[in-house]
């Protein structure tokens, strides 16, 4: 079973992320970047596969030149190669066009399964897994949170209001999976120390033959038109009932008319 | 020239980062409170490889080196002190000398077990009468057939209640001094020694702290680590990697004071306002993060110079006399910034306050520290 997981790197939301004064976008400066945390789990999830069913895992990335050390993670966590798709036309890409690339990319690999986040904790798009499933012309099943192959057929379960949908998909597909699926292993250091031997392969447009016209800025059909920090959090209110009933009133009629979530 | 650390050390960095603040920071005050071992997560740090993080592949360890040590170390440090101190212990005073003087049998018997945290290390230095005077221990060391026999009492030993590897200093020649004296591995199955009263500290509390009694102590003839008579240039040619890693603790535990001030000002309002907001604040959170980062760059420096097996006797001085002397300083700046908060332990600040002590009193004191650094100046 050869596995290809797609890996995007994004802020560490640890830190405090900060927009640009002009609106144009966040500052990336001094930003600590990571392995996203959703693609930890589908790292992990591969490697289990693996683990169970021999065979090897891919991790592919489309991103710039900072972002080899997000593949660098995953192959520390002990995935067998990585393949990073850098090209400065990529600048300014939408998420169709970066699905686009991975599947031209993904066409080149050996592959039975493709993994991915559910989504990406910079954007929160949620876009990029079921649009390269498109492109691939594949099965997908996305937020999965159980996977299990027999017979080149997986059995996935999916977290859906009031209950669990479970679906059988024939391989080779796509998933995006959810962050209960797994709980990823940490790069160990003779992991690390393995990864850094490593050779990560990296590819152009061109050599995908992609024309960078149909992928790269001008080809975006999003446009971030404005970034604008949240608001500021405002100090609690303290309020100093009579009785525990009256309390209870004032929370209940806090929650329905000022937090409107009743 | 360049300050940037390398890709591999930034992925040790982070994974230490993300252990500790996962595993080890939820738990560390509990730990604290109950005088626990935190047997499970010295478990999870040998399984990453820091507990052997610069025992060679062969010998089942990382094959990392002192820098890589050092950040891993300040990141345990920031979520547990206590940890950090078992950490060290085992990484710098046990497979350490083991690896620069061992002979190839001791290597292969000890430092894949010690590497793997199946079992834990411990140094026994220190003896009631030989503190800073380290070269004036009393335990003795005699050939008798075809093994040594121990005599002696060894205080102050980390680790000692959980371990199984004991590296013991002890006179083997009659002239006194640093001349005479030879270090040892025992095993905690070796016939007498036995761990005796576990202290009760101020600060450390989920690490052990033992007396070590040597009563007749046989142990095999190989079991000499180095040559005889050479176990003081053993025992300080140790400290000077020991005292990076503890200059490493030390810079972790003031970034927890740092990080938890700096939380804690934007938060805490007084006068109508953040007390972030007045430069009082301000500038303690201002020295902290200076001195932090002096410190860290001296650390760093240290142990830059011990991978590239360069001297850095001085250097490893300056780097823990300046680092534990700045956990000091923020640890005792956040309890201030904090208040009455500081002094109760709903908050860690008074843990960090308690534990920041003792990096400027073990593995040498600050006054011993200066002693070195204006020696190498001086001498």
């Amino acid at each position: 079973m050869d596995v290809v997981v797609c890996v995007k790197q994004v802020p560490d939301t640890e830190q405090p992320i900060r927009v640009r004064p002009d609106g144009s976008g966040i500052e990336e400066q001094g930003l600590n970047w990571i392995l996203n945390y959703y693609d930890e789990h589908a790292v992990e999830e591969a490697l289990r596969v693996r683990e169970k069913h021999g065979g090897t895992v891919t991790v592919v990335c489309v991103g710039p030149a900072r972002a080899t050390e997000a593949l660098r993670t995953a192959l520390a966590m002990g995935a067998d190669e990585a393949v990073h798709v850098q090209d400065p036309a990529l600048e300014g890409a939408d998420h169709l066009a970066v699905a686009r690339v991975l599947a031209e990319t993904i066409r080149q690999l050996r592959c039975d399964l493709v993994l991915c986040g559910r989504l990406a904790t910079d954007d929160n798009a949620s876009v990029v897994g079921p649009a390269l499933a498109e492109y691939l012309s594949l099965p997908q099943a996305t937020a999965i949170s159980k996977l299990d192959i027999s017979d080149g057929v997986a059995t996935v379960e999916r977290e859906v209001e009031g209950g669990v949908e479970v679906l059988q998909v024939p391989l080779p597909a796509v998933f995006t999976v959810e962050r209960t699926i797994n709980e990823p292993r940490y790069p160990t250091l003779p992991g690390i120390m393995k990864a850094k031997r490593k050779e990560i392969r990296t590819l152009t447009l061109q050599d995908l033959g992609l024309e960078p016209g149909k992928v790269g800025a001008q080809a975006a059909r999003v446009r971030y038109s404005r970034f604008d920090p949240p608001p500021r959090r405002e100090a609690g209110r303290v309020v100093t009932p009579d009785s525990p009933e009256e309390g209870a009133r004032l929370i209940a009629q806090f929650l329905q008319e000022t937090a409107k979530v009743l | 020239m360049d300050f940037a650390l390398s890709e591999e050390h930034r992925l040790v960095q982070q994974t230490a980062r993300d252990f500790a603040t996962r595993e080890i920071l939820p738990v560390a005050s509990q730990l604290d409170a109950e005088h626990r071992f935190p047997a499970a997560i010295v478990r999870g740090l040998a399984e990453l490889g820091l507990m052997g993080v610069m025992v060679p592949e062969e010998y089942g360890g990382a094959g990392m080196d002192n820098v890589a040590y050092v950040l891993a170390m300040e990141e345990v440090a920031r979520a547990c002190a206590s940890t950090a101190a078992i950490m060290s212990v085992n990484n710098s005073l046990v497979c350490d000398p083991i690896l620069r003087y061992g002979t190839e049998e001791q290597k292969r018997r000890y430092l894949p077990v010690l590497a793997s945290g199946r079992e834990i290390g411990c140094y026994c230095l220190t003896e009631p009468q030989a503190g800073s005077d380290a070269a004036s221990l009393q335990t003795t060391a005699r050939l008798d057939g075809d093994g040594w026999i121990l005599n002696g009492t060894k205080v102050f030993v980390t680790n000692a209640r959980e371990a199984w590897v004991f590296i013991v200093y002890a006179r083997t020649e009659p002239e006194a001094g640093p001349r005479g004296i030879s270090a040892f591995i025992v095993e905690r199955d070796h016939p007498g020694i036995s761990v005796g009263k576990v202290e009760r500290k101020m600060g450390l509390l989920a690490s052990s702290t033992c007396e070590v009694l040597l009563q007749d102590c046989r142990v095999p003839r190989d079991n000499l680590l180095g040559a005889r008579g050479e176990g003081f240039k053993v025992a300080l040619s140790t400290l000077d990697g020991g005292r990076i890693g503890i200059a490493a603790q030390a810079v972790g535990i003031a970034r927890a004071a740092l990080e938890e001030s700096v939380a804690y000002a934007r938060e805490r309002r007084q006068f109508g306002r953040p007390i972030a907001e007045f430069q009082a604040i301000q500038w303690k959170i201002a020295d902290m993060a200076t001195r932090i980062d002096a410190a860290r760059l001296l650390t760093l420096r240290a142990a830059w110079l011990r991978d590239q097996g360069r001297r850095c006797t001085a250097e490893a001085s300056m780097a823990k006399l300046f680092a534990s002397e700045t956990a000091m300083f923020a640890a005792h700046q956040a309890v201030q910034i904090f208040g009455g908060y500081g002094y109760i332990k709903d908050y860690p600040v008074e843990r960090y306050f308690r534990d920041a002590k003792i990096t400027e009193i073990y593995e040498g004191t600050s006054e011993i520290q200066r002693l070195v650094i204006a020696r190498n100046l001086l001498a």
